[in-house]
Parts: C-alpha cells; sequence; structure tokens
C-alpha cells in the first residue's frame, strides 16, 4: 500500500490489538473503519481511574481531623502532613515520642 | 553507675528464673553469653532480661489486688496479651515483680516499619473481650495455690463483691502528668505551661480522673504506644500486647486517643494513621462507629493525651534545662488552639 499524501510505502503496525499503516516516509497514519473508535475505547480504559474530579486537591483525601489539629499548610482538611515530618524523613524527636508514655 | 540494691537484685531474679526455663542457659556456654540487658530503669519501673525471660518491677505502691487482677486478665487473652509467666507477683525491696517472656519489640529507628494494622487489630479484639463471660477473671485466687483449677460450683455469697478489674488508668495517668507539671515551679512557670493547663481545664471531669469514666464496661489497655507491641515467640511470632499496669475497663477510644492525637497534631502521616483505624474498624472494634468521621468519639481522650504529651514535654524539657523542640511545640500549640474549641460531645452510636 502506497500513502495517498507522498506515495511512500506504508507498513503495518500493530496498536494494541488494532492495526495501522504508517507511511515510511510523511510517517502519516491511515486507519481503517473502525479502528479510530477502537483506539479511543483502548486509551478511555488506560486512563481509568481518572484523573480527580475538579476540586479535589489530591486523589486521596486525607481523613478527618479534629479542628485544634495542625493547620496544614493551605488551611484544614488539605492532608499537607507528608512534608519532613512523615514518611523517611521523621523527626528523632517524634520517633522517641512514639514508644514513650 | 553504681546500680541499686533493686536492679542488682531484680537481675539476680531474673537470671535465675531463666536458668529454672530453659537448660542449658545460653549463658552457660563460653563465647554465646545470653543477652543480659536492663530494659529499662526509671522510678516508676525497672526492667531487665536474661535470655529469654523478662523481669519487670512495676512502680511503687502498686496494689497487689489490681495488679494480679491485670495479670489474670492477660493470661486469659493469650492471642492479644502476652502472658506473664507467674500468676503472682513476688515482693522485692518492697516493689511488685513480675516475670515475662522475651518478645521481640518494635525496632526503636526504624519506627517507618511500626506495626499498625497489628496494632489496630489487637485493640479491637481487646475491646471486644466480653468481661461479664469471663468470671474467673474477676475471681483470682489471691494465694500463690492458683495453679489448681476454679471450683466449677456457684461460689458462696459473700457479703463483698469479688474484687473487680479496676479502671483503666489513662485518664489517671494524665492527672499525673499535669501534677507533675504544676509540682514544679519552673515548669509550671514556663510560658507553655498556660496553654496545656488552660486546655486541661476544659475537658470533662472523667478525663481529667475526677469522675468515673462513661462506659465501665469495655476492656481498655490504657498506654498504647509503639513500646507495648511485641513478637512472641522472638523473634518473629505473632504481634502482643504487652504492659498491664494501666489495663482496665473504661473508655475505649483513649487505646486510639495517642495515635490520633500524634495525627491531629500534624506529626503522624495520614496514611499510619488510616492503616490503624482502618484496621482497627475491620476487626469491628467499638471505640468508634464502623465508618464516616470518627472524631467525634475521639475528641476527648485525643485532647487529654495532647495535653499529657504536652505536659511532659514541659517538665521534661526544664528538668534538663533545654527548650521545646519542634515536635513538643506541636503539641502545645494544639493545646493553645484547643481552648478556644469546646469538647465534642461523645456520640451515641450502637456498638
Amino acid at each position: 500500500m502506497q500513502c495517498p499524501k507522498c506515495h511512500a510505502p506504508m507498513h503495518t503496525y500493530n496498536r494494541n490489538g488494532v492495526q495501522i499503516e504508517q507511511c515510511s516516509g510523511c510517517r502519516g497514519i491511515f486507519l481503517d473503519y473502525g479502528e479510530l473508535e477502537a483506539l479511543t475505547r483502548l486509551e478511555s480504559q488506560w486512563q481509568q481511574p481518572g484523573p480527580p474530579p475538579p476540586g479535589v486537591p489530591q486523589a486521596y483525601p486525607a481523613p478527618p481531623a479534629p479542628a485544634w489539629g495542625a493547620p496544614h499548610g493551605g488551611g484544614h482538611g488539605g492532608g499537607h502532613y507528608g512534608g519532613h515530618h512523615g514518611g523517611h524523613h521523621r523527626h528523632k524527636s517524634f520517633g522517641h515520642m512514639l514508644f514513650s508514655s | 553507675m553504681t546500680p541499686t540494691p533493686l536492679l542488682t537484685d531484680l537481675t539476680a531474679r531474673v537470671k535465675a528464673k531463666a536458668h529454672s526455663r530453659t537448660t542449658p542457659c545460653p549463658c552457660a556456654t563460653p563465647g554465646s553469653p545470653a543477652p543480659r540487658t536492663t530494659l529499662a530503669d526509671r522510678p516508676d519501673a525497672t526492667v531487665v532480661r536474661h535470655a529469654d525471660t523478662v523481669a519487670k518491677a512495676h512502680a511503687p505502691g502498686t496494689p497487689l489486688t489490681d495488679l494480679t487482677l491485670r495479670l489474670a486478665t492477660a493470661t486469659h487473652l493469650p492471642g492479644i496479651l502476652l502472658s506473664p509467666l507467674t500468676p503472682i507477683p513476688v515482693d522485692l525491696h518492697g516493689r511488685q515483680v513480675t516475670f515475662w517472656p522475651y518478645g521481640t519489640p518494635v525496632d526503636p529507628d526504624a519506627p517507618d516499619a511500626a506495626p499498625w494494622e497489628a496494632a489496630g487489630t489487637l485493640l479491637a479484639h481487646l475491646h471486644r473481650t466480653p468481661t461479664s463471660t469471663l468470671p474467673s477473671l474477676f475471681r483470682p485466687t489471691l494465694s500463690p495455690a492458683t495453679t489448681t483449677p476454679p471450683p466449677t460450683t456457684t461460689p458462696p455469697p459473700t457479703t463483698s463483691p469479688s474484687p473487680a478489674l479496676p479502671p483503666m488508668r489513662g485518664p489517671a495517668k494524665a492527672a499525673q502528668a499535669i501534677a507533675r507539671l504544676t509540682a514544679s515551679a519552673t515548669a509550671a512557670d514556663h510560658p507553655a505551661a498556660q496553654p496545656v493547663l488552660h486546655a486541661w481545664r476544659t475537658l470533662p471531669a472523667w478525663a481529667r480522673a475526677e469522675a468515673p469514666m462513661p462506659d465501665t464496661s469495655t476492656l481498655c489497655h490504657g498506654d498504647l504506644h509503639l513500646g507495648q507491641l511485641v513478637r512472641h515467640p522472638a523473634p518473629d511470632g505473632p504481634w502482643l500486647l504487652i504492659d498491664v499496669d494501666d489495663l482496665g475497663t473504661g473508655v475505649p477510644a483513649w487505646d486510639l486517643a495517642r495515635p490520633a492525637a500524634w495525627y491531629a497534631c500534624g506529626l503522624l502521616h495520614p496514611d499510619e494513621w488510616t492503616r490503624f483505624l482502618t484496621a482497627y474498624r475491620a476487626a469491628a472494634g467499638p471505640a468508634v462507629p464502623a465508618d464516616g468521621d470518627p472524631w467525634p468519639a475521639l475528641d476527648v481522650p485525643a485532647r487529654a493525651l495532647t495535653v499529657q504529651t504536652a505536659a511532659r514535654a514541659i517538665t521534661k524539657a526544664t528538668a534538663e534545662n533545654r527548650d521545646l523542640d519542634e515536635i513538643e511545640m506541636s503539641m502545645i500549640d494544639a493545646c493553645a488552639r484547643m481552648s478556644s474549641l469546646p469538647p465534642e460531645l461523645a456520640p451515641d452510636f450502637p456498638k
């Protein structure tokens, strides 16, 4: 098959089970009937679970905390604990507190 | 430093106890000494280890009846609490001494490896223990002859009730921390003491050990932190809770409140708090509702433990003549914020 635009030979590739023809010259892609829909469907499957809806600052909202709790960065409820206190950079004093009455 | 007579004699006792359990003890083999260590030597507790045996001298003034009931409780809950080696404490220099098998603790240098799930699950199981269905638990024989089975017949009527497991000592420990803060003039004059004492005064009477707790039927640990978990048999057996000194009936949310306070103060990562709380809920722990916001139930105990931790930090820092560090200040700051926010009313939810 020859490219309808530049007439260079086209090569067949398989992308996630969908056959596509790509031009060896201009790199243009030729899709048969239904192949664009098949790729779109595959793409939507790849994206699940989708990105967080607008307004949610992070994928995993912080668990509830009391009003007297520490204000974390941008305000209450945002879950900004991570930082220097958590994870692998735990403060030595807090490490001691974890084991104390 | 010269060891105290208590430490010297406790070390001798634990060695004798270890040798009565394991023969030959590794310490008899030249070149491979048994681990012999002082695990703690504080005014309120001295703990020593010899090979696979641990001896603990409890706080001065520990009532024999209370401690014996707490030991009996541990013996009755072998999958939840580490079982003591002997059912009755022995007297040593006026202190109650108990013997325990050695269990592997959480590595203090690797708190990130802390078993949050196990902690939540064990607490849920402890809180779900139906205290009323363990009658022998409340009628221990306070003589050395406890190896004989308890009588199966109905006990004879008595004019006084059988001794019951005493209340969980969480609120009493918080009150003790406040008493120590105010007893030291230097600590009480510290600028950080004011918000701490003010936050303390806003707590309900039961949380200050000035009134009975609203729950008197749930079995609680009373002093949960990461030092209260060991693997037994060492080194990789299942996790168990240790330290029965504060064990008793009370408000189970108290046992969740120290991690809750750390989380609220921005110290404990949300993921760790979530792991702990999720495991507790998955095991049907009764301290918080099965889903939704747990804070109405956690609020008062978490405030109390924040106040307790802050009070101890001030007492300790002034005794060491140093400033409060960043972590300690985060507890003080939380106390200051509490003053303007009255405690939440505990919810009434089905258990």
